[in-house]
């Protein structure tokens, strides 16, 4: 009994909290804009009984994925946001990576500070945090004031909303994500290991690409994941700090949500958006797995 | 030791002429306020066993990771063939080290472990291979070339931390326990596997052990430590049967140790030891003052056991107390009349039922005037 309990709760969550409403987006990206409320048609009406039933699934159709084929806003978007998703991975990657070595090469007593500090910007509000960016990032915002007044520029650069705003966004926001995982791997790492490595007539630079990098790829891999699938369908980050031209596809998503109250062809829009995150999760959770077995 | 004529006996460190491979001149080394190795000085000539045998903690490990180039000596020289080594970075040191974690990439096959070295010296591809085909067979690992560490058993792991280590066929292998993980019959198998591995190979061994009968088994000198000092170096035997100190020889083997004073006389000492009973006679170099304390050590097997008092120079009178049959041997745990403990080794020659002597047994045990040795320390 307790068994049946202990594996009936997680999926009862998941049931609840992902397979249905996963359901309900399905069903409405099938369905047809209506000038009603909720705004789209068939309406499932179960007074109807078996005849309603049969009404309501001929109404069902995949006319908004047809659709999205037809105009190539959105396919310039997908691209678009796994090129943006894909580049901030690369770039929270060099930054994290050296971050998570020097913790772990920190002595045992500064490891607890250093922990904090990184998990710290949680503690406030991410739009709070994505806002402050605006301040920072403008054309009188406090970086470009700081290159002025150090005779870096003498004109100030154009950051905000622009594309370079966006990955600073994402890496900032995201960091975190990357750095805990490579401190885990990190941390496990047996120094013994890179010494056998020296003795055996490695510098430690090559010790470094021979040992450190192999035995902390679990970590690497799984904080690329952690960063790269909500970077995919970011939408804040681009709103507030990305322009006009930055095409990203939880942007459209929004709009046509919103803007256009078109709920059927932002459905259409999430189910292929959840479509192209599904490879990069399996991926992820083979490695998860592998990373057990190899520690089983 | 004058083997004159003999085929030669290994033993460069009787020849002044010999130049040793190591040589570590008043070598100290602290952590903080704690020192780890104290004034050391020694030397380890070329195609010589070196076991280091000590308790844990008295800074054997220490010792080799100076050797290896992982910390430096605070004060002191180190000298790898004449040569000092102190400004040589590890990875450019003759030296090879298989440690006592075995340390074996986690991520690379037991083919790819072994070649590790060969690969950062630059050799062709054949010559790797051909030279980690060698130590595969050289290490019977021949069948498990493809398995990672964690697929192969703990014995099989330290054998490709051995071949790890010999493959670059390294002037000086340190071996820092390498046999600690293995059970009693594999580790005496592998005993014999290094030596000869050392004869092939013609490499100086040091080995680190706190089990003195592998240092007894495989060494050709053994460096006894205690707290960072090393108290004796000799050879298995010496350490044996000459132990210079209580301290070596209670760490070697079991021995009796009797405490007394000293009267000098012609050919022997007398040691009074106990109210009533005689003096024990025995004969020693050592030079000693008369009433000078001393410690007289001897190994059980060389006391003997009789019902009747045997005809000894040395002999005492007791009950049998305890008896451990091993097998082999049976070791007798005496009382004398004045109280004190004494064991006596007898070898199991007869079977048990006939042997005559059994607790509570009133007996005599006896021992020469050369059996032992008289120590001051
Ligand atoms: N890096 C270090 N920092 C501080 N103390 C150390 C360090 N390495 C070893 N020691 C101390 O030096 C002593 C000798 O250690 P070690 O050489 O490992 O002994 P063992 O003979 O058991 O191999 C121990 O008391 C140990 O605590
Ligand atoms: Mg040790």
């Amino acid at each position: 009994m307790r068994r049946f309990l202990l594996i009936f709760i997680p999926y009862a969550w998941l049931l609840a909290l992902f397979l249905i409403p996963f359901a309900i987006v399905l069903k409405i990206s099938l369905s047809d804009v209506a000038l009603a409320r909720p705004p789209y048609a068939p309406q499932l009406d179960l007074s109807q009984g078996w005849e309603g039933l049969r009404a309501f699934f001929a109404g069902l159709d995949f006319d908004n994925f047809t659709f999205l084929t037809t105009d190539d806003l959105y396919w310039k978007a997908y691209l678009s946001s796994v090129k943006i998703a894909v580049i901030s991975t690369v770039l929270t990657l060099l930054v994290g990576y050296p971050i998570a070595y020097g913790m772990v090469q920190a002595p045992d007593r500064w490891r607890p500070t250093l922990m904090m500090l990184v998990i710290l910007p949680f503690w406030t509000s991410f739009l709070i945090r994505v806002y402050a960016w605006k301040g920072i990032l403008a054309n009188e915002g406090l970086l470009n004031q700081a290159l002025m007044w150090l005779g870096i520029i003498s004109e100030p650069l154009t950051i905000l909303n622009t594309n370079t705003a966006v990955y600073i966004g994402i890496v900032y926001t995201y960091l975190p994500f990357m750095i805990l995982p490579i401190y885990a791997a990190l941390e496990k790492l047996d120094g013994s290991l890179l010494e056998a490595a020296e003795d055996l007539g490695c510098s430690r630079l090559s010790a470094f690409w021979l040992v450190t990098i192999p035995l902390s790829r679990q970590g690497i891999v799984a904080g690329s994941f952690l960063v790269f699938i909500p970077a995919l369908g970011e939408f804040v980050i681009p709103e507030l700090l990305g322009g006009s031209r930055t095409l990203m596809i939880g942007k459209v998503l929004y709009e046509e949500f919103f803007s256009n109250r078109d709920w059927p062809v932002a459905s259409a829009v999430a189910i292929i958006l959840l479509a192209i995150l599904v490879i990069p999760i399996i991926l992820f959770q083979r490695n998860e797995q592998k990373q057990r077995e190899a520690e089983g | 030791m004058s083997q004159t004529g003999a085929p030669a006996v290994f033993s460069p460190w009787t020849d002044p002429e010999a130049k040793p491979l190591i040589r570590f001149r008043g070598v100290t080394k602290r952590f903080g306020d704690f020192t780890a190795i104290d004034n050391l000085t020694l030397d380890i000539y070329e195609r010589e066993f070196y076991a280091l045998l000590g308790p844990s903690g008295c800074g054997k490990t220490t010792m080799m990771r100076m050797l290896a180039g992982f910390e430096s000596p605070t004060e002191g020289v180190i000298e790898l063939s004449g040569q000092d080594i102190a400004p040589v970075p590890p990875n450019k040191r003759a030296v090879n080290m298989m440690f006592q974690s075995y340390a074996l990439f986690p991520h690379l096959s037991v083919y790819d472990n072994i070649a590790f070295g060969l690969r950062r010296e630059g050799r062709g591809k054949d010559q790797v291979h051909g030279r980690v085909q060698e130590m595969l067979r050289l290490t019977r690992l021949e069948r498990f070339a493809a398995r990672k560490p964690h697929q192969i058993s703990g014995g099989q792991r330290q054998r490709v931390a051995l071949a790890r280590s010999l493959a670059k066929a390294p002037k000086l292998l340190l071996l820092d326990e390498p046999l600690g993980a293995l059970d009693r019959k594999l580790r005496e198998e592998t005993q014999f596997e290094l030596m000869d591995i050392q004869e092939k190979t013609g490499t100086t061994f040091v080995i680190v052990t706190h089990d003195q009968e592998e240092a007894m088994t495989v060494a050709s000198r053994i460096a006894v430590m205690d707290e960072g000092r090393v108290i004796q170096v000799a050879t298995p035997a010496e350490i044996y049967e000459a132990p210079n100190s209580v301290y070596v020889a209670d760490f070697i083997g079991d021995v009796n140790i009797i405490e007394g004073r000293v009267t000098p006389g012609e050919g022997a000492v007398s040691i009074d030891w106990a109210e009533g009973e005689p003096p024990i006679r025995a004969v020693t170099d050592a030079q000693l003052a008369p009433g000078q304390s001393c410690h007289f050590a001897i190994r059980p097997e060389k006391v003997t056991i009789d019902r009747e008092r045997p005809d000894r120079p040395n002999a005492f009178q007791g009950k049998v107390i305890d008896i451990a049959y091993l097998g082999n041997i049976s070791t007798y745990h005496v009382r004398l009349s004045g109280g004190q403990m004494v064991k006596a080794q007898m070898v199991n020659a007869r079977r048990l039922a006939n042997r005559p002597i059994t607790w509570e047994d009133e007996v005599w045990v006896g021992f020469s005037e050369t059996a032992g040795v008289v120590l001051e320390r």
